[in-house]
């Protein structure tokens, strides 16, 4: 388990590199994905939280560790370092199911990277969950390289306990 | 890195330059690891990425085909055929040096899973790099699911397809850019985001997924030609269309 939300970390820092990349900012981290090591913690450690601001979409800002009920772990991923700053989310997990997406930390000082909270964030969180719920066994897509793997889908899968 | 639920074995193996995933019953363990290791010889016979392969000597002229390993003979033999049935749409030769690798990853892959299932596994599926097969089914009569990554949306699926003992490959615009050449203008192939081809055996299946990604809007009556494959694409200016018989596969 701990490895689903270290991978499903690293897909949201790939797709904040991968809109640096569109708008043409010159600095795209080459290792923004460090989900090797797997400091992940779990059972309801909280992590720090770098603004109180709410990420626009239906992920809240800030941990939910104190708001389980019976049965639920809250998963925390490592901190991801992008080119605007660290971010890191936490997953609440029952039976091994991802049930609530929040966001610890993430990036507030360019007007990127409002294009980015506003887009990447809900979108890539909630597609993810779309994936777990469509409970496929595979995925087939173009070619990933052996560095790619680590984002996709399939490598959530193959992690998933 | 293995892991998985009970009585089931999840596998990914970092060769060919992917990664390649495995989902199989935890008795073939044995199997896992002899499949694995062809995969590496392949990749050590086969890759135009290393200079000592066969591949790469026969391609620099250092190794005669009968100085190679006798799979490279197979592999070219079949190459020509799919070639000369797509109208020179898959060629070997598409990046200016001999490179079969169109055709040598979807071989390996489906013999990998052949060599599992005459371990007796009832059900299992291999990905490699985003191409499937799938043997059996995944256990209580139920059949796989393999989503379709959506080439458009990061992370999205398009659709999922469903089915037994079948293949699944697509090709598309990767991770790198376009990297799939119209051998007939020399140009990337543009009409298409992605396509997905689905058969009973990858090998095939993935070979024609390629020509069909260098085909681009012309694949869409070649693919119907072909009998035992359909296929599902995404234009690249995100319009969709499939073969006649492609419902048949959709969860």
């Amino acid at each position: 388990m701990r490895r689903v939300i270290l991978t499903i970390a690293g897909t949201i820092a790939g797709l904040v590199a991968l809109l640096s990349f569109k708008s043409h900012v010159p600095t795209v981290p080459s290792a923004s994905v460090s989900t090797t090591g797997g400091t992940g913690s779990t059972g309801g450690t909280s992590a720090p939280s770098s603004s109180p601001a709410t990420v626009p979409g239906e992920f809240p800002m800030g941990s939910l560790a104190g708001t389980l009920t019976a049965g639920e772990t809250a998963v925390s991923g490592q901190v991801a370092n992008t080119a605007y700053g660290p971010v890191q989310i936490q997953l609440v997990m029952r039976n091994g199911k991802i049930v609530k997406v929040a966001v610890l930390r993430q990036p507030a000082n360019t007007i990127n990277d409002i294009r980015i909270n506003d887009f990447a964030f809900p979108k890539l969180i909630g597609e993810t969950l779309a994936a777990q719920t469509a409970k496929i066994d595979a995925v087939s897509g173009a070619s990933y390289t052996s560095a790619g793997y680590i984002q996709s889908l399939q490598s959530a899968l193959d992690n998933r306990a | 890195m293995t892991g998985g639920q009970a009585g089931r074995l999840r596998h990914a193996e970092h060769v060919m330059g992917t990664v390649v995933s495995f989902d199989l019953p935890a008795c073939a363990a044995e199997e896992l690891g002899r499949a694995v290791r062809w995969l590496h010889w392949v990749d050590a016979t086969f890759s135009p990425y290393r200079e000592d392969s066969d591949v790469s000597r026969f391609g620099a002229g250092t190794l005669s085909l009968a100085q190679c390993a006798p799979e490279l003979t197979e592999v070219l033999e079949a190459c020509a055929a799919v070639s000369a049935l797509s109208g020179g749409y898959f060629t070997t030769t598409a990046s200016g040096r001999f490179d079969p690798s169109g055709y040598v990853k979807g071989w390996a892959i489906e013999r990998a899973a052949a060599m599992i299932t005459a371990a007796g596994s009832a059900g299992h599926c291999v990905n490699g790099g985003g191409d499937v097969q799938c043997a059996g089914d995944r256990g209580s009569g139920q059949p796989w699911r393999i989503g379709i990554a959506d080439p458009l949306r990061a992370s999205a699926l398009a659709l999922v397809v469903a089915g037994r003992d079948f293949a699944v490959a697509t090709s598309g615009v990767a991770e790198r850019g376009p990297h799939i050449v119209n051998p007939h203008t020399g140009q990337p192939a543009t009409d298409l985001a992605s396509v997905t081809v689905v058969g009973s055996g990858l090998t095939l299946t993935d070979a024609y997924a390629t020509a069909a990604f260098a085909m681009g809007s012309g694949a869409r009556d070649w693919v119907e030609s072909l009998d035992g494959y359909e296929a599902f694409a995404i234009t690249s200016r995100g319009a969709d269309w499939q073969t006649s018989g492609f419902a048949a596969y959709l969860a």
